[in-house]
């Protein structure tokens, strides 16, 4: 316990990095997924085909790649970024809006297909009816992958230690030089930081579950 | 009739003239950025071609090094992969068993997997099990760290396969007079592998690209032998080659989980066309899972 109080500042510190890593990139992937999911079921061919270029893409590579193209890469096209933490964002960002349109296009995909057709029928064009009749419905059967998309977000912002974002698995490295010998409480006080992210957050996503369920 | 026609009509000759001015527009603008992109690159000197010939010298070594790591990389996934299967199907088993004190403790073991964040789970067995007397490497502790992970993540899909099976086929086999072990192992095991056959090779993809982790852990795959071919290149040339090199790494990657994702989709397909399984309609691997790093599932 001595250990916690006398580190207490830098995990708090790295807690707060972490939280807000994966706040504010879920945040960003959420908007950016659905403008992809959009697209994806457009009328417009080629649309379309961004759209599936993208996602196809990004299930393909693996997250620290896109984390190191950033970093590294993206300097040779003259992009620069304000920071570490803004990089750290737009990979995580660009990474986990494929795995939303994923998950809202098998929403759309569970909506009846009598909802589209009554919407065309009254005369709504191809945006109103996603926007006021199918994405409502869409987002209501998807809060359980959505928020299980959001979990695995939180737990892959431990990647970004390893391209020097102060993040919590960055203290977990520290601590765990300085603390050779009390390497389990470490780890456990680590766990246990990312637990106190992720299970409320599954609470929580559950809770909105029953709340917002369609009952057909 | 595809279930996303639904969304809108077939587009009238003015809607297909928007349209294909719209797209005229957009290529131009996607041609534009790439366009931007490669013009940016070529001020700054990054595609003349004796740049990039050094990704095919076999003189400079690159080659090599990268055909190196890319074994590497497939080596850990390959034992990882052999190894979580053997161990998810057990884990399966014992958690579909009718004794409380084996479920219970599996149970706790898969959720616990699942629950840690993948990278936490490889620097721990990295740096804490060398204390406990566990001689460790890399190699060990990444491929240990996803054997973890994946065994957690397998044993939840087999069991979901198990499952799955229809009642009928375990009823006949007791019927036949087997006995427990006989009937998993002859009857229901096999069943449930060839359903979840694409599955489990999608499962492949993920761990793939987590092996990808090594480059924080220190372990020479794809991208660490990028990083220090680099920093090799750099002391004699500068930062030449830097770029180059970098996406020669990636483009391997996402050449290699690309040729992967096919063949799940072959193997799908096939599963799917043959008369032995009857198609389950969860072949695929749910969003989060597909993430990796530690999917998104939390004990509860």
């Amino acid at each position: 316990m001595q250990f916690l109080s006398d580190n207490f500042d830098l995990m708090w510190r790295a807690f707060l990095t972490t939280l807000s890593l994966a706040v504010t990139s879920g945040i960003c992937a959420l908007v950016l997924g659905t403008v992809l999911v959009g697209m994806r079921v457009s009328p417009v061919t080629p649309l379309r085909g961004l759209a599936t270029f993208y996602v196809e893409v990004f299930r393909n590579t693996p997250l620290t790649v896109v984390f190191f193209f950033l970093f590294f890469g993206v300097v040779y096209i003259d992009v620069q970024f304000p920071s570490r933490f803004v990089t750290a964002v737009t990979a995580l960002s660009l990474y986990t809006a494929a795995f939303v349109a994923e998950a809202l296009r098998s929403g759309i995909n569970s909506v009846p297909p009598g909802q589209a057709e009554a919407a065309r029928a009254l005369g709504l064009d191809f945006g109103q009816t996603l926007r006021s009749i199918v994405l409502p419905q869409a987002f209501r059967t998807v809060v359980p992958p959505l928020g299980n998309v959001w979990i695995a977000l939180a737990k892959n912002t431990s990647i970004a230690a390893g391209f020097a974002v102060t993040d919590l698995t960055a203290a977990l490295q520290r601590l765990a030089n300085a603390n050779a010998d009390k390497l389990l409480a470490v780890f456990a006080a680590i766990v246990a930081a990312y637990l106190l992210i992720t299970l409320p957050s599954a609470w929580l996503i559950r809770v909105v579950e029953n709340r917002v369920a369609i009952v057909r | 009739m595809s279930t996303t026609s639904v969304l809108f009509d077939l587009p009238g000759p003015r809607a297909r003239r928007r349209q294909r001015i719209g797209t005229v527009v957009g290529v131009l603008v996607v041609i534009g950025l790439i366009a931007l992109a490669l013009w940016r690159l070529g001020i700054n000197g990054q595609l003349e071609a004796q740049r990039w010939a050094i990704l095919f010298d076999p003189a400079s070594g690159v080659p090599q090094a990268l055909g190196e790591a890319l074994v590497n990389t497939l080596a850990v996934a390959a034992v990882a992969m052999v190894a979580a299967t053997v161990l998810g199907a057990l884990l399966a088993v014992g958690r579909l068993s009718e004794h409380a004190w084996v479920r219970g403790p599996v149970a706790v073991v898969i959720e616990f997997f699942r629950a840690v964040p993948l990278l936490v789970l490889i620097l721990f067995c990295l740096l804490f099990l060398p204390t406990v007397g566990v001689p460790m490497t890399a190699f060990r502790a990444l491929a240990l760290g996803l054997t973890l992970y994946n065994m957690a993540v397998l044993a939840e899909i087999f069991r979901a396969g198990i499952l799955s099976v229809d009642r009928g086929q375990s009823e006949a086999a007791m019927a036949l007079g087997m006995r427990k072990s006989q009937v998993m192992t002859l009857v229901l095991l096999p069943q449930a592998v060839r359903r979840m056959l694409p599955v489990l090779v999608a499962q492949l993809v993920v761990l793939l690209k987590d092996s990808s982790l090594g480059f924080i852990v220190g372990y020479i795959e794809l991208l660490r032998q990028a990083r220090s071919l680099v920093e090799f290149f750099n002391f004699q040339f500068g930062n030449t080659y830097t770029f180059q090199l970098y996406v020669g790494a990636a483009v391997i990657y996402i050449v290699v989980n690309v040729l992967l994702s096919q063949l799940a989709r072959i193997v799908e397909a096939r599963t799917r066309r043959s008369a032995k399984t009857a198609a389950t309609a969860e072949a695929e691997l749910p969003a989060d899972v597909q993430m990796g790093g530690g999917g998104g599932a939390v004990p509860v």
